[in-house]
């Protein structure tokens, strides 16, 4: 019978292989420029770092060297300041939408924060420059962290609630059986079973934005010199990485891809905290 | 053995030695008391917390929705409907036409997904079916999953900067061998660099699809004798459709949004682009360029409207996608 | 004679539109064992929760009628009030995952804010331990976690977490269908322990575990207490149809 024919198989074999192999060679293709990138921003950046590159201001155009200290300082004070806005109200209300799986309310709201991962991230800078930025008169620092963290929130609140939900309500029983009130429930056993994957949610929201550019043109603006007030404008790497890849100067150049080199590292040790976190600290019900 | 008499036991339970006297005491000690009818208020205030930070987000999206109607007012009046098919954006004769920015923006995007989809699909597959995680030590899967993880984590602005240096020279040469005008920025490159950029989360999106298609459904065709590209062809592609669709629109919804490398690569040009190797502008780059140096209030405005439109395509696409793989999933 | 310790009164329960627990009428007195069996789904559970208001976790959950733990209508009490003084031992062994074993039988008063101090703390821990019948296994691993010990050590443990708060009545919820034969064996030894010192009601779907455990037995079915009644003598000569029925294996 021909379905049972030996040559029919093996030759149903043989695509089988080859597809296989089509889809290895593709996979290949596509890593490699992707890999590429990296090692190029690696190459580029090695060579600008030093320790001047961690604590000096840029130079102006012409003297060779300068740092990015300001743009450092900047970086860490903007997310920071987004970190600290956002975790409660992303924590809070990733704890309302685990409470009511069911609520009217919380599927407003789940659609609402599926409304807020899907927004581009300049929208989200011209409504940060439209409700602080006009009204105070001046680019700032804070009117950035206030747009990084509306960027952090749907992260957040998804991971968080994503981790809450698994929690057992036979261990809610237990505690609340204990004559233990419902906050304190929530506060003392919830959060702490589900700690790890709260936490990493939020590293992981940290770690998505510190790269963000967009959000910040037109609210921190950049600031050449180093500033640690949130009211003024600052500087941050991902501003100066933009600004100084499209200047025309290849000390800037220079500087710019070192920083791409350190916003990298950057992001890679969040994601490695947050595996960290997860196998550390991951509690098994 | 005697029982252990906790320290706030109140002195006049504690004289009577009875257990029924000793257990009463407990949670009759006067404290305990005061901080159970503390504990109905508190988990009042509790679940009112809870509740506004859940109105807080509700609030923010209408907030944004909001800002950016009303942004768009004086444009919309200055303009009309007309803004949508105006082939003009001239700031200086404050003649606002969107056209060459949809243009721009589809143009790329569609590009980025065409070139992106052969390439998201492999690794897809690749990950989902031929190297699935969990299965024997995969060396191999471990690493490509890691190393798209990792790239999927790179700045867009960082892709801007290498597609700048390296990506542009490269098509210039093209153009050059091609005997178009060699910009080396365009339409042409910033789809590139989309590509790149959106490959590594459709893969990952295409790789959670192919994982939901049912075990039972491969092994009732490994059963039959398929082969596993057989398998792949005629079940779980098959199957995956309709979930592949919404990882192509959620992917389509990436692209059109995206703005730092796009605006680094593309050429800036608010002219309607002439084919695809010309430079130009999309929705999201010419906000980009243009809105710190809007000095009328029209101009402003105007921006805030390509805004407007941006969020509503890209926040449509992305609703319609996530709710097909909602269904797909269940 | 001493006021008994928990009355219930032309008890109902509703969830929704569905009557699962239909005018129950009960008396317990202290140092009692109260059994209650009948098949699944008889409303008996659903009883035992009442108790201590844990029905109430359910939204559409209702009652009508009256409970009284000692005298006092617990519907009027707060719910903390009434979960501190009357204790509860689930189906599944439910230790915190994220405290030790040390902390667990504690745990009752550490998450209650009852600051209570180092030697307090270790004699109630040994205490309840001992009483559990858990001691002599654990007493080296206090610091670690309570949901690395076996499923009957688990629950055991459950059980030292209930007593270590003192209650005037525990409620244990089919307290061995997760267990293996012989934790339930161990766990079966334990409540013949508890007897002496505590008053308990056990809801089971086990007969022999109701029979060996109990001074009285209170039968289910179909969410009406069908007969409540020394545990000999319902075994033995069953006033009602239904339960001669259930108890000779006729029921299902």
């Amino acid at each position: 019978m021909h379905l049972n024919s030996i040559k029919h198989i093996r030759r149903r074999q043989l695509i089988s292989a080859s597809i296989r192999g089509i889809v290895l060679f593709f996979t290949v293709l596509t890593l490699l420029p992707l890999v590429y990138i990296l090692i190029y921003i690696i190459k580029q950046g090695i060579g600008a770092i030093n320790w001047s590159f961690f604590v000096q201001l840029p130079r102006p155009v012409g003297e060779a060297g300068g740092g990015i200290a300001n743009a450092l300082v900047g970086s860490v004070l903007i997310v920071c300041v987004a970190t600290l806005m956002a975790v409660p109200i992303g924590i809070s209300s990733a704890l309302y939408l685990s409470e009511h799986p069911q609520g009217r309310l919380a599927n407003v709201i789940r659609f609402c924060v599926e409304v807020l991962t899907g927004i581009p991230s300049i929208v989200v800078g011209i409504v940060a420059y439209d409700w602080l930025v006009k009204p105070m008169g001046s680019f700032s620092a804070f009117s950035g962290s206030v747009a990084l963290a509306i960027m952090m929130l749907p992260i957040m609140i998804r991971s968080a609630e994503e981790t809450l939900k698994r929690f057992p309500t036979h261990l809610r029983e237990a505690s609340l059986a204990l004559g233990v009130p419902y906050y304190k429930t929530i506060m003392k056993v919830l959060l702490p079973c589900s700690l790890s994957g709260v936490l990493s949610g939020i590293i992981l929201s940290v770690a998505r934005i510190v790269g963000e550019t967009a959000p910040l043109l037109f609210t921190a603006f950049g600031n050449p010199y180093l500033s640690f007030h949130i009211f003024h404008p600052m500087h941050s790497l991902p501003l100066l990485i933009y600004n100084y890849a499209i200047s025309p100067y290849d000390s800037w150049h220079q500087l710019a891809w070192g920083a791409a080199l350190v916003l990298l590292c950057w992001i890679l040790l969040l994601n490695i905290l947050t595996r960290m976190i997860i196998r550390k600290w991951s509690v098994r019900y | 053995m005697p029982e252990p008499l906790p320290t706030f036991t109140s002195k006049t339970h504690a004289s009577t030695s009875s257990r029924a006297e000793v257990s009463r005491s407990i949670p009759r000690s006067h404290r305990l008391i005061a901080r159970i009818s503390n504990a109905d208020r508190k988990d009042q205030w509790f679940r009112h917390t809870l509740h506004i930070a859940g109105l807080i987000v509700l609030c923010l999206v209408i907030a944004i929705f909001l800002t950016l109607i009303v942004g768009s007012i004086p444009s919309f009046r200055a303009t009309g409907i007309h803004f949508f098919w105006g082939k003009v954006w001239d700031p200086v004769t404050e003649v606002f036409g969107a056209l060459p920015f949809l243009a721009g923006t589809l143009l790329t995007s569609f590009l980025a997904l065409f070139i992106s989809l052969p390439f998201s699909l492999s690794i897809a597959i690749f990950l989902g079916e031929y190297f699935p995680p969990g299965k024997g030590k995969n060396r191999m899967a471990g690493v490509v999953r890691e190393a798209v993880e990792l790239i999927a984590g790179i700045p867009s602005v960082i892709y801007g900067f290498w597609g700048l240096f390296v990506l542009v020279p490269l098509v210039r040469q093209l153009e050059m061998k091609w005997h178009v005008l060699p910009y080396g920025v365009g339409i042409f490159t910033a789809s590139l660099i989309l590509a790149l950029m959106i490959i590594p989360y459709a893969a990952s999106l295409g790789r959670e699809i192919i994982h939901m298609v049912p075990a039972e459904l491969k092994e009732a065709a490994y059963s039959l004798g398929a082969t596993r590209w057989e398998v792949i062809r005629h079940v779980v592609l098959p199957y995956a459709r309709t979930g592949i669709l919404a990882g192509i629109l959620l992917s389509l919804g990436r692209a059109l949004g995206e703005t730092m490398a796009v605006t680094m690569v593309i050429g800036n040009t608010s002219a309607l682009p002439k084919n695809i190797f010309s430079p130009g502008n999309t929705l999201a780059s010419v906000i980009a360029n243009e809105f710190t140096e809007a000095a009328s209030n029209v101009y402003l405005s105007a921006l805030i409207e390509l805004g407007l439109v941006l969020f509503l395509v890209t926040t449509l696409i992305h609703l319609i996608g996530k709710r097909i793989i909602k269904q797909f999933s269940t | 004679m001493e006021r008994p310790i928990l009355e219930v009164k032309h008890f109902h329960a509703w969830f929704g539109t569905h009557e699962v627990v239909k005018n129950v009428n009960l008396t317990l007195h202290r140092n009692e064992v109260v059994a209650v069996m009948g098949p699944s789904g008889c409303g008996k559970t659903t009883f035992l929760r009442c108790i201590n208001r844990m029905h109430e976790l359910t939204p559409e959950a209702r009652t009508e009628g009256q409970i009284l733990l000692e005298g006092e209508d617990i519907y009027r009490m707060s719910p903390i009030m009434l979960r501190l003084r009357v204790g509860m031992v689930f189906q599944r062994p439910n230790p915190f995952p994220h405290m030790t074993i040390y902390e667990n039988v504690l745990a009752g008063y550490l998450l209650n804010n009852i600051k209570l101090s180092r030697s307090d703390k270790d004699a109630i821990v040994e205490d309840a331990l001992r009483k559990a019948a858990l001691w002599e296994e654990v007493k080296n691993n206090l610091k670690k976690k309570g949901t690395f010990l076996s499923g009957g050590q688990q629950q055991r443990l459950c059980i030292a977490r209930a007593i270590a708060m003192k209650p005037d009545l525990l409620l244990l919820d089919e307290p061995t269908s997760a267990l293996d034969p012989i934790s339930t064996a161990g766990i079966e030894e334990l409540l013949q322990e508890l007897k002496k010192n505590y008053t308990l009601i056990i809801v089971t779907h086990n007969m022999q575990q109701a029979a060996r455990v109990s001074d009285e037995t209170a039968f289910f079915y179909m969410g009406e207490l069908v007969e409540f009644a020394p545990t000999r003598q319902l075994f033995t000569a069953p006033k009602d149809q239904r339960t001669q029925n259930y108890i000779t294996g006729r029921f299902s």
